[in-house]
Parts: C-alpha cells; structure tokens; sequence
C-alpha cells in the first residue's frame, strides 16, 4: 500500500503547552489508523493542524506529493481531505438532505446533480428517511452521520473523524462502526479518533498513540495493547487500579 | 460507493428540487396584481407615499437581511451603500446631467466596489467587531462627505427641478405614481433576485457560512470570499433605494442620506419580520413603516421618535416571544423552502 499522508515533527503551541510535539506518522492508502490518547493528549489539534484549521509552529504535512502545511482548510479539503468535527458542527436550520448538498457542491456544479449525489450519500448512511428533517431535529447519533455523510459528499481520498462513537448511546455504537468498516470496503482511508479501546483495536490497522502532545507509539494494534508507555499513559497501571 | 439502489433513494431522486407550495403561489399572485391596481382606486397622496416607503423599506432591509440573515454578519453601517446611492444619480445628473436612470446603474457599480473594499479588511472580523466596524466606516462616510466640497459639503446637493422631461430626469411632479410603480419594481425586482439567491448555489454556501463557518471551511468554502461576495449583493441592493428616494425628494445630504437611523431601521426591520427568511423584510416593513408614517402625522414633524419608542416596545416583545421574527407565526407550509415530508 502506497502512503497517502505523511507528518513529519509536527508542532503546535500554545502558550507554554505544546500540544503537539514533534509528531512524525504515516497513513497507508485505504488503511484505518486509529488515533489514542487521554483527553489533552493533543489528539484534535493534530486533525486542525492537518486540516489547516490551526497554523503548525514547524513540521509538514503531505499529502501524496503535495505538501499541504498550513493551506486553507477549504483548499485542503478540495484536495481530498474530508474532516467531521469532535464537537458536531451540523448547519442547524438546514435539512439533513441540505447539509449534505452544500459538501457535494464541492466537486459538483449542477446542482440537481449535486442533490442527487447528496441522497446517494444520505442512502448510504442510512438516513434517507430523514433527509427532510432540520439537523436541529436529529438525534446525536444521526448527527454524527450527517456529519459523516457530508464529508463524504466532498469526495475524500482521506477522511479524519473525530471521535465518531463519542456521545452517543450504546444501541448506535455498532451501526456507527459498520459504518466506518463500510467507508474502508469503499477504498476511503481513514484516520479515526476514538476512546472505546474495544472498537479502536477491532477496526484499526494501525494505532497512533499520544499522550501530553507527543507520540508515544505507532504499531499495529496487538503491540499497541502491550506497550508500556501506552499503558501507563491511557489504560492505567496495574499498580494505579 | 452505492451497490444497491433502494427504492426509497430511487423515490427521493425522483422528487422536485423545489417545491413549490400552490397556496403561496396564488397569494403572491394576488398580492402582486394588487399592488399594481392599487394606483387606480384613487388612494390619497399618502397612500400611495406610505406604500412606496414600505416597497422601499421592504427593498433595504432585504438588502440587510441578505448579508445578517444568509452569511451571518450584522451591519450596523448600511446607509453607506444608501448614500452613495442617493449621491450617485445626484452627482452626476447635477454636474454632468447624466440622467438618474444611468445614475441608479452607477450608484450600483460604486457600492458594489466600495462594499468590496470595505469588505475584504472586516469581514475578517468576526460577531461584534464586523458591527462595530460597519458603524464606525458608516459615520466616517458621513463626516467625509459633510466636508467634501464636490459634493455639496454639508448642504449637500440640489436637485434641480426639471419639468420638460420627466422621464428623463425621472421626476414626477403632478403624481407620485410613477414613483409608486419604481419602487414596486424594484421591490418585485429583489424579491425575485433574493428567491433566486436562496436556491442557488451560492444560497446553500452563504447558509453554510451562516450556520458553521468551521464546517462551511471544511467543506471547501472559502468563507471569506463568500462573505464578500454576500457584502456586494448585500450594497448593491441597497444603492438604489437611495438613489430612488434622492429622486423623490430631490435634495441629497450627508446627514439625511448618511445617517445611522438608515443602518438601524432596516435591522430592526428585519429582526421584526425574520432574520434569514425571504418574507421577514416585507413582513417589518409592512408593520413598522406605517407606524412611523403615521405617528409623523399625528405628531407632526419626525413624529416627537413616538416611533421609535413603539419600536424599541414591538423588538422587546418578538425578542421575548418569537425570536425569529414575525414571519415564525405563518405555518411552514406556507414558507418557501418547506419540503415534503
């Protein structure tokens, strides 16, 4: 599998925190990479500083070949990286179906057609029934869809989700993770934030692990279960429980 | 990425990209075939002047309502693009006697450029900033314009009265018809080009920017040119409306054409109609207009601001009450962009 992205000593502070660190990976084209981390381990400012929301002090991004760092996150996203956010952005007084529209828009200059694509998409989530509904009216779980199904309107080769399983209730988990396995069968390489350490190690291809903004460790999920710094860092000592 | 075609997504495809409610339609027909019979009921002078400043008002606070209600952003400065309306088809029907109809295209082009300059430094801004700066350029237009000798300084210009050729100098001196029908093409003519604006591409991006700028960006919006772009419709919109109003009154100021209460009016117009909502303008503007017109009369003179108390009493109330404005009271399935469901 060819690299599809590549982050080298990425760094970004704030003040006197550095919530990202010299942070160096990869993600392999059509692979999930699952990223860890406690809260504040710095995980979200790497997606912004990926996505351009958040200028990186030093460090690169590329993309392919194309080096990406600190270019505007709407010429980043045309360039195939698709984002949802931590804390959902939905376009509250829109239709889910309009939501959707305005991320097919982004490749797509009929818009009929761009409507069309929208309920393919919407199709593919599941949540054709409620296209006509505000996303004020969605449940978090289906807010969480539309804000996938967006993303995915605007055609990504790379797709970051922030924390797709957060805050949702148990019923939904599963059909939120069948959803992410789908977006891999489809050729869309993903790189997922996640707390549930069950999902993250079942879906993974390979785990990022970060903790106070640096990386703590890169591997396939087996090893990542068994490192010592990821386990004293997220799960826990045994001395500590 | 789609396998099956359900039949559930063949039946969505296959429905219209717009409805249209029929009920709506027949309403706005008739609304519209009245209004222009009206001039032949015999109204009073007033009549006619009070429809014209309520087309008028309805036009400005649209223009307002394209720029807060579809991108978001609160301009507290919008009798700039009034003013260099009015100043436009004065100027140059006083020193170059180039007609007012060619001094409203005029008028158009220059705010849209003057809202582009203005716009590209503060719509950087964000919330209560892009307000404060708005107000502060909207005053600096008016003290610019006060001690600007070309213009007429702070006397302004005056018009002069041309009775041979009314069409030509666009002034109506034995009937305030014509510029009853003016103003109601021109309040048909937005209404028209906002429904468009709605539905088209750039309505679903301005929307976006409105609601989450973050995601809009993500999405590949580039925010700030949209915001730009919603600022020149926005200016462009307004401008005749003070070149219409110059007309009518035939004397151009920086106090009058300038002034802040323009800036406040059409906001409060707006807020009281809805934010964000084609109808919302026409709605305050049909409420509020007359309360201004009237309390001119029975008070006498700009009506002792008798106005703007029942104003500031009417905003407190939708504020509590219907925060989205009046138009929140009509049913959805009269409003424009409702869907099937």
């Amino acid at each position: 599998m060819s690299i599809l992205l590549k982050v080298e000593n990425l760094s970004r502070s704030f003040g006197g925190i550095h919530a990202n660190s010299d942070i160096s990976f990869d993600v392999k084209e059509g692979e999930i990479l699952g990223v860890i981390g406690p809260n504040g381990a710095g995980k979200s400012t790497l997606f912004d500083l990926i996505t351009g929301f958040t200028k990186s002090d030093r460090g690169q991004v590329i993309l392919r070949d194309k080096n990406i760092t600190n270019i505007r996150p709407d010429l980043i996203c045309r360039m195939g990286v698709g984002r949802t956010f931590q804390k959902l952005k939905p376009f509250a007084d829109q239709t889910l179906l309009e939501n959707v529209i305005v991320g097919a828009l982004v490749n797509e200059k009929n818009l009929k057609v761009a409507r069309d694509k929208a309920l393919e998409i919407i199709d593919f989530v599941d949540l054709i029934e409620k296209r006509h509904h505000y996303a004020k009216e969605l449940s978090t779980g289906q807010r969480k869809r539309l804000e996938l199904a967006r993303a995915l309107a605007t055609d990504p080769k790379l797709l970051l989700m922030d924390e797709v399983t957060g805050g949702v209730d148990q019923r939904t988990i599963p059909g939120l993770v069948e959803l992410v396995l789908k977006l891999k069968k489809n050729g869309i390489t993903v790189v997922t934030i996640e707390h549930n350490m069950k999902i993250i190690m079942d879906i993974s291809d390979r785990i990022l692990a970060l903790n106070q903004g640096k990386r703590i460790a890169f591997d396939i999920p087996k090893n990542i279960s068994q490192n010592s710094q990821v386990i004293d860092a997220y799960l826990g000592t045994v001395d500590a429980a | 990425m789609i396998n099956n075609i359900s039949a559930k997504l063949l039946e969505a495809k296959n429905e219209p990209l717009w409805y249209f409610n029929k009920n709506s339609l027949i309403i706005i027909g008739v609304i519209v075939l009245s209004l222009l019979l009206f001039p032949f009921a015999s109204p009073s002078k007033f009549a006619i002047h009070l429809m014209m400043m309520i087309f008028m008002h309805a036009v400005m606070a649209q223009s307002w309502n394209v720029l807060a209600g579809f991108s978001g952003q609160i301009s507290l400065g919008h009798a700039i693009f009034y003013g260099i309306g009015a100043y436009a088809t004065a100027y140059f029907y006083v020193k170059l006697h180039i007609t007012p109809w060619i001094g409203i295209l005029i008028g158009i082009g220059i705010s849209g450029f003057v809202a582009m300059l203005i716009g590209i430094p503060i719509l950087r801004l964000k919330g209560h900033y892009f307000a404060i700066a708005t107000l502060l350029i909207g005053i600096s237009f008016q003290v610019v314009f006060q001690r600007w000798p070309e213009v007429g300084s702070s006397s302004g210009l005056w018009i002069p009265i041309n009775r041979d050729s009314p069409w030509t100098s666009m002034q109506f001196h034995k009937s305030k018809v014509a510029y009853y029908y003016i103003s109601l093409i021109f309040f048909i003519g937005t209404f028209f080009l906002v429904w468009l604006l709605n539905r088209s591409k750039l309505g679903y991006r301005l929307r976006a920017i409105r609601d989450q700028s973050d995601a809009a960006s993500s999405l590949g919006i580039h925010v700030s040119k949209y915001k730009i772009i919603a600022f020149v419709i926005s200016a462009m919109i307004m401008a005749p409306m003070g070149s219409i109003y110059a007309q009518y009154v035939l004397i151009v100021d920086p106090n009058n054409a300038f002034n802040v209460d323009i800036s406040i009016l059409v906001l409060l117009i707006s807020v009281m109609g809805g934010v964000g909502n084609i109808w919302g303008p026409i709605i305050g503007a049909v409420i509020l207009i007359p309360i201004s017109e009237f309390s001119r009369i029975y008070f006498g003179g700009t009506g002792h601001s008798i106005d703007l108390i029942v104003y500031g009493v009417l905003i407190i109330i939708i504020c509590i009450f219907r925060p989205a404005g009046i138009v929140s009271l009509i049913p959805r399935s009269f409003r424009e962009r409702e869907k099937a469901k």
